[in-house]
Parts: C-alpha cells; structure tokens; sequence
C-alpha cells in the first residue's frame, strides 16, 4: 500500500493504481470524460489534470495515468487547474453547444458561454467507444481516423462495419451519448456521427420477442464454445 | 562474392588499423580531386548533369590516372549550389552546370588555371574568392560534425575509414566499459540535439540501469519541420557517423537490437543509411561478434510515412511498432518503458553523430566548446529571407547576429531584418533587439523559443508577424495528431481567430483569448507538440504586439501582406504611364490612359495580388 495526499487528506492506495482511481476510492471528485474502469486509460480528454510537486517543480498531470506514488502530494482543485479546465469545457461547449452532458459538466465547472465559434457536433472524440469495442468486445469494428482537426470516429470507409456485432457496447459507454441505439422491430439500429448500421435480431422460439442481434449471439456462441442453440430463447424463456 | 565477404571482414582492432592504414596508403594526397556535391539540394540545382559531364570527360579523356571523381554529402552552401570543389587546392565553382564540366577539365585539371566565371563573388566586398575556406559563409562555422561531408562519399565505408572513421568504436570495445563510456559522453555535456536537449549520458545511463532483456537503440530521423534539413544532410552525406554513434552507445548501454527510423520522404538519406549498414555489416562493424569483440548489434530501418508528430519518440515508437504514430503520457520514461515495453534510447541523428567525436577527442575537449550548459556545435537549417541558404554548423553561444550576417551574408535586397523564428514550428520569433542573443538551450528558451532540432527562418520586413503566426498554427493543428482535446480543439480556435485577425474581423479582446488559450493548450496537452505549440503566437504577440493591434484596430497590415487589409493606390504624381503594371496586372484591373497620363487603378477588379506594386519602379504603386 501506498501513502498519499490528495488535497491535504491523507488516503492509501493499492501499488500501481492511478490518482484518479485512488481518489474515487476515497469519495474526492475529479473530472473526466474519457475515462473508464473497464478498459486502458487514454488521458486525451485533460478534464481529470491534477497538481503534483516534484523534483521541486509543481506540473499538471492526467490523474487517471499518472500511478501513485509514496508521499505524493497531489491538489485536484488548484487555480492553474481550474483555469485550464474551464479552457477545456469553453472548446468542448464550443464543439458540442448542444449536447445536455457538456452543458451540464461546463456548468458545473463554472463555464456558462464559449469565447469561440459554435460547431453542432457530439462526439468529443474521447476513444472510448474504440476501446471498448477492441478491449471489452474483440471486434475492433470502429476506429479514429485522420489526423488534427479532421479527426474522426468512423467504421472503415465511413461503411456497414463487417466485423460490427451490433452488440451496442460503444452506445453504452458514450459520455456524451452521441451514438444511439435503438431496437425497432426485428431489426436494431445503431447511429454513430459518421455512419448508420441496421443488425437483425434474434427472435426467441418460446415467447417470439427479438432479443438480441443474431451477429452478437453467433459471436458469443463461436467465442465461449456454447452449442448452437444456446440462445434459441431469451433469457426470459430460459429455465 | 562469399570469400570476398569473409575475407574482408574485421576480427579485431589490429586488423581495422591495417586496413585504413592499407586505404590511406592507396591514395595519393596530391592526387586531384574533384568532389562534387550530391546532396539533395544541389541535385536539386542539376548537379546530376554535372556528375555525368564529370565521369564522361573523364573517361573519354583518359585521365582516370590524373583525376579522382568524389559525389559527397551537403557542404551546406546551397545557396551557390551545384558546388564542385577541386582538391587538393580546394578551388571552390559554385553554380557549375553540365555545360561548365569541358572547360574545368581542360583549363582547371589540365592546364592548373582558374576560371573565373565560376568563382564566387563576396557580395560585400564585391571580390571573387578562389578557395572554399576563404567563403564567408564557412569562416565563422565550426564544422566538427559536417566537415567531413565534402570529403567522404557516404556510399564508400573506405572513405569514411581513411578519415578515421570506427576508431572510436575500436576504442571503446576494447579500450573502456561501458561505464566508462557513459562517464565520457556525461562529462562531455552532451544534449540531446532532437529539440528536448536532454543529456544524453543520463538518458544512456538510465536505459543501461532499466530493468529489460532486451534494450532498443532507435535514430530518430523523422525531421519533419519545414525549412530543417540538418539531419537529412547527416544522414545522407556522412551515415557511417550516424551508425558509428550507435554502435558505441548500444555497446555502452547493453543494447544489441538498433532501429533508424527516417521518413520517406527523403529517399537518398534512406538509401546512403542502408548502403552504409550492408558495407558496416561486411567488415564486420556491424552484426555478430563486432570487430571480434564478441559484442554483436544490428540495425534495421524503418521508413515513416511523414506524419510531423511522429518525430515525438512515444509517437514514433508506436509508428515502429505497427502502430497509429500517436503520442502517450511519459510518466513511465521511454528509457524504462519503450518500444514494446522495452527500455529503449532514442537520440537524433546529429546526437549520435557527436558520439564517435566526443570518443576520439575525450569529453575534456568537447567540453571547451560553446557555453556553460549548451556543449559542443549545433547544426542549423538556414532559410528563409537570407542571402545564403544553407546549413551551418556552429559552436554554441554564437550569437543570432553572427549567424544571420556574418555567416548568412544578411537579408536579400537590402531589405530590414525583423525576426527570425528557430526551434521549427512550434519555435518563437525573436526580435532584432535580441539579435545579440547567444545561441543556446536555455537562453532561445528564456526569450519564449526554443532549440528545437535546430531550423533557422529568418523574416524581412515584408513578412507580417500575424500571419507567420497563422502559417505556424495552420501547419500544427494540421499535423497534431488529435487526440487530446486541448491541442485539437485549441489550435483549430487559434487558426480561427488568427484568420479572424488576419481578414479584418479581428475584435477588442482578441489578443487575450488567444493569450488565455496559449496558455491551456501549453500547459495541459498530453506531448510536446501540444505544449510547444502555442510559442509562434506568443513570441509574435510579446515582440509584436503592435501589429496585432494595428490589424484589431485599425483594419491594417503594416507589412502590407493581409490582402483583406491592404490597397493599392496609384500615386498620381508619380505615374509616368510607362504601363509596365497594367502588363503585370492578371485581372486587367488597370487601364491604359495613354502616355504621361497617369493610369487608373479600379478598386472593383484589383485582386490585391501586388504585382503592380512590384514592377513598378517609379514607386508610384502605394500598398496602404
């Protein structure tokens, strides 16, 4: 176990855990957008920048990479911090104007107008999406394409993704909500900013409700070795 | 092929030694010869026509006995190029075609007269110079690390071995420990070269310490800054340096696996780089059980596709590994945790090159040159509004000036100096009241720019700061990889604002949002390409602020560039009605009144492009 101060309260940390993990741990609020427990962490989004002295000099790290340390002292809400914070929500409020989560999280973080040009746009281009669906599902189906500002989070070729399961996990872990998923009928939707994709579902043999995308249940059948007709009912359905 | 092979390789330093002694006996010193350069940029010029002029005259002639032919690497002069010097006099023709090649042979060779034509006239004093060492442009510079580009062709090891070239490789794998050596390269002052300026005998010592099996050495030679070519010139005109460096490092810090990642956008440096490893390989300097030693280390080259972010050593690593060549947090340090999770030591082209040199002549006098913290020569890419183009190499503390006039020979057509911009893109523009400024790491950083890899643009009057700053900013948010949000989002604003500014929709408040924003995207971005950034419109906003607010304010360009900002008007006075402006105008915006009658500009039609304000040469063209 590791001793730490995160803004003058003394709290222990697992070896090897971030600053950002010990500080949920202990109930202390740090920022983030593209930050999740289940898959590697990124530190693109700059929201979860903390304060550390070290070798005598204050610097600004990303909390959710930076590991901690023994004796560490680590401020999560000093001036520097803020100003730069707010500079990040006033780009991200600039980029996504009407999008409900960065409305809200500006607000709270005491931005209530952008100095900069309004765009329409939902997607923050955090990757958390990518990463789930490489880590968490396997299927690498989406990925970030282009470089800079033209930046975008795409299936190849802006095209129905092959490898797509339809298993909404991207949807599911979205901050901001800028892919949907929708079930309409025996058919669900996913919309994501550059591209649209239709997946047919699996309608159980007891009860006749559509389920789950038959993309997805063949996937997990093939992955865990289950027999084939593991998933003729719904989970409802089954003993 | 196999028994030539075997036969020529090196099993131990005695035998190098006999064998660049058996080379330097084979060549005769008064021998003449003609070194042409082949660097890219004298290619460039022609210099192939100039080659091929060579070789034939030579053959159908005879005088294979009389004359050596020698295509080197960069001299650095390009300004003057297609260069040919002749030795052993070191008769410098500058501008030499194909056409030029009979008469060098036949007055020059064989009859020992100089042609004047050729020879280069010093704009100052209005004299020609006959000898390459009497140039201006090469008296002040201290060419430890290019020097010996005009005397080698990188694509003969015997070349770089006359010169004494794996001498320190020799020393170093028998002579000192690895310890010892990383004490040297420590004691040297040695810094990283790449833009960081880090010393490189703690990085070496730190990646020797890391724990790993296997340790990598990678040459970063993805220098992707407009105007900078020190590094390609390096790898193209004097690569066994370059692998030599490696050798000795991968040897002092326990390497045996070595990568030169260098873009493919510079073919001949990929080429020269790979000829040099297969000659290092035969003799054995290169491979298994180096020069007997028992030490082996091999290199590979891996072509980057020129993503300017991949020159950040966490980004080019990911590119190494198959990768999208996009940069991570270094809070676990390359040196720990590099390529593949491996320890690995990544130094610049010029970096590495420094090492042989620091081994042969000890860190004791590397150290006598240049400042207190800033050790030994930086090479810099001289461009931009100079009258001599070029690479330069000189000892650190050299001031700015000295560089720009002395070596640079000042600004074309007696134009005003205004700033000039080092460190690359992401470097500041230093002013002309800082010209006296020594050269080195922490003083180009205390005036708000930076070393960088070493790219030198200097500005003349007619250069507006405003839009440097947007040019600067428009190849970053370009090249940024996007990942972080303060670096995507925060350089397209400061693209739009600058625009805004620069199109005469600059408002009150501008210079402080960008000030405001410089400052987020400095401090909070995820690399050094984010962090660095924002230096262009910071330098230029504490340097020339008054152009930002005449821009703001009044709807003006001083330097008469922003064309939304600008108009030209006819000085009626003035206007002869030569018509020289109505024939340079593209959009027929300007018409003919007859003789003596002064022409008639029309406002509607006028493009703004400027060309009749640089034919005239009445000045009856006014650029408001």
């Amino acid at each position: 176990m590791v001793t730490l101060a995160i803004d003058g309260r003394e709290v222990q940390a697992e070896e090897g855990t971030t600053i950002l993990e010990a500080a949920r741990e202990n109930n202390i609020y740090i920022p983030s957008l593209c930050y999740h427990e289940e898959v590697t962490p990124y530190g693109a989004c700059r929201l979860c920048l903390v304060e550390i002295a070290k070798d005598g000099r204050q610097r600004l790290v990303a909390s959710c990479l930076y590991q901690v340390e023994e004796g560490l002292m680590v401020k999560t809400n000093s001036e520097r911090i803020i100003d730069n914070r707010k500079m990040i929500m006033e780009l991200l409020l600039a980029r996504c104007p009407n999008n409900k989560v960065i409305q809200d999280l500006a607000r709270q973080l005491g931005v209530e107008k952008t100095s900069f040009k309004l765009e329409d746009n939902q997607c923050i281009l955090c990757g958390l999406c990518i990463r789930v669906c490489q880590e968490v599902v396997g299927v690498s189906a989406i990925s970030l394409v282009n470089r800079g500002v033209d930046r975008e989070m795409a299936t190849p070729f802006y095209e129905h993704s092959e490898a797509c399961i339809g298993c909404g996990s991207c949807a599911y872990v979205c901050p901001t909500n800028a892919i949907k998923m929708e079930d309409i009928g025996d058919k669900r939707r996913i919309t994501m900013p550059t591209c649209q994709m239709e997946f047919k579902l699996k309608q159980c043999n007891t009860c006749g409700k559509y389920w789950a995308p038959e993309k997805q249940l063949d996937y997990i059948v093939e992955k865990v070795d289950l027999a084939s007709d593991a998933f003729d009912n719904c989970p409802d359905c089954r003993d | 092929m196999g028994k030539e092979q075997t036969l020529s390789r090196l099993s131990s330093l005695h035998e190098l030694e006999a064998l660049r002694k058996s080379i330097i006996g084979s060549r005769d010193p008064s021998k003449f010869c003609v070194t042409i350069c082949g660097g890219t940029g004298c290619l460039a010029l022609g210099a192939q026509d100039v080659i091929t002029g060579f070789r034939r005259e030579i053959q159908e002639q005879g005088l294979e006995t009389k004359v050596d032919l020698r295509i080197t690497g960069c001299p650095g002069f390009c300004e003057r190029g297609p260069l040919v010097v002749i030795k052993p006099e070191n008769i410098l023709y500058q501008q030499v075609g194909g056409e030029d090649v009979p008469e060098i042979i036949s007055e020059t060779i064989i009859k020992g007269n100089i042609i004047d034509r050729l020879l280069y006239i010093d704009p100052n004093t209005g004299g020609k110079i006959t000898y390459e060492h009497e140039v201006p442009f090469y008296k002040k510079q201290k060419r430890l690390i290019t020097g010996d580009n005009s005397n080698i062709d990188p694509t003969i090891i015997e070349d770089y071995l006359a010169l004494g070239g794996y001498a320190a490789l020799g020393k170093v794998l028998f002579k000192m420990t690895p310890e010892e050596i990383i004490e040297e390269i420590k004691k040297s002052g040695l810094r990283g070269r790449g833009g960081g300026g880090f010393p490189a005998g703690i990085k070496w010592e730190t990646c020797r310490r890391a724990y790993g099996d296997t340790k990598y050495i990678i040459c970063n030679c993805d220098e992707g800054d407009p105007g900078a070519f020190m590094d390609r010139s390096l790898m193209e005109g004097n690569p066994h340096s370059v692998l030599e460096g490696m050798i000795i490092g991968a040897y002092a810090i326990g390497g045996h696996e070595g990568y030169i990642y260098v873009r493919n956008e510079y073919p001949l440096a990929v080429k020269h780089a790979q000829i040099a490893i297969e000659q290092a390989k035969e003799y054995g300097l290169l491979g298994k059980n180096i020069l007997g030693s028992g030490f082996d280390f091999s290199i590979r080259i891996s072509r980057g596709g020129g993503a300017f972010v991949c020159g950040e050593s966490t980004a080019l690593m990911a590119s190494l590994e198959g990768k999208v060549g996009e940069p991570r947090a270094k809070y676990v340090h390359t040196v720990e945790k590099g390529l593949w999770e491996q320890p690995t030591n990544l130094n610049n082209v010029e970096t590495w090159a420094n090492v042989p040199l620091i081994i042969k002549n000890g860190a004791d006098w590397y150290s006598t040159i240049g400042t207190p913290n800033s050790k030994g020569t930086k090479i810099f890419s001289l461009v931009g509004k100079i009258n001599n183009t070029g690479l330069v190499e000189v000892p650190m503390g050299i001031s700015l000036k000295e560089i720009i006039y002395d070596i640079g020979g000042g600004i074309p057509r007696g134009r005003k100096f205004k700033a000039v911009q080092t460190g690359g893109p992401s470097g500041g523009c230093i002013p002309g009241s800082l010209l006296n400024l020594p050269v080195d790491f922490d003083e180009l950083n205390k005036v708000g720019s930076m070393m960088g890899s070493g790219g030198m643009i200097v500005m003349d009057e007619d250069t507006c700061m405003v839009d440097i700053a947007k040019y600067f900013i428009g190849f970053l948010q370009g090249e940024s990889c996007g990942k972080c949000i303060p670096c995507r989002e925060g350089l397209k604003r400061m693209g739009e604002i600058l625009t805004d500014i620069t199109e005469g929709r600059g408002k009150d408040g501008d210079i402080e949002l960008l000030e405001r924003l410089s400052s987020a995207i400095t401090d909070s971005s995820l690399c050094a390409l984010g962090s660095t950034a924002s230096n262009p419109v910071l330098t230029t906003i504490r340097y020339f602020r008054d152009e930002y607010e005449a821009h703001i304010r009044d709807k003006r360009c001083p330097a008469g560039v922003c064309k939304e900002l600008v108009t030209y008007l006819i000085d009626e006075e003035k206007c002869p009605g030569c018509g020289l402006c109505v024939k340079a105008c593209p959009v027929e915006a300007i018409t003919f009144m007859g003789k003596r009658k002064p022409v008639v500009l029309d406002q509607e039609k006028c493009i703004k492009c400027g060309s009749c304000y640089d034919v005239c040469k009445l000045d009856a063209v006014i650029r408001k």
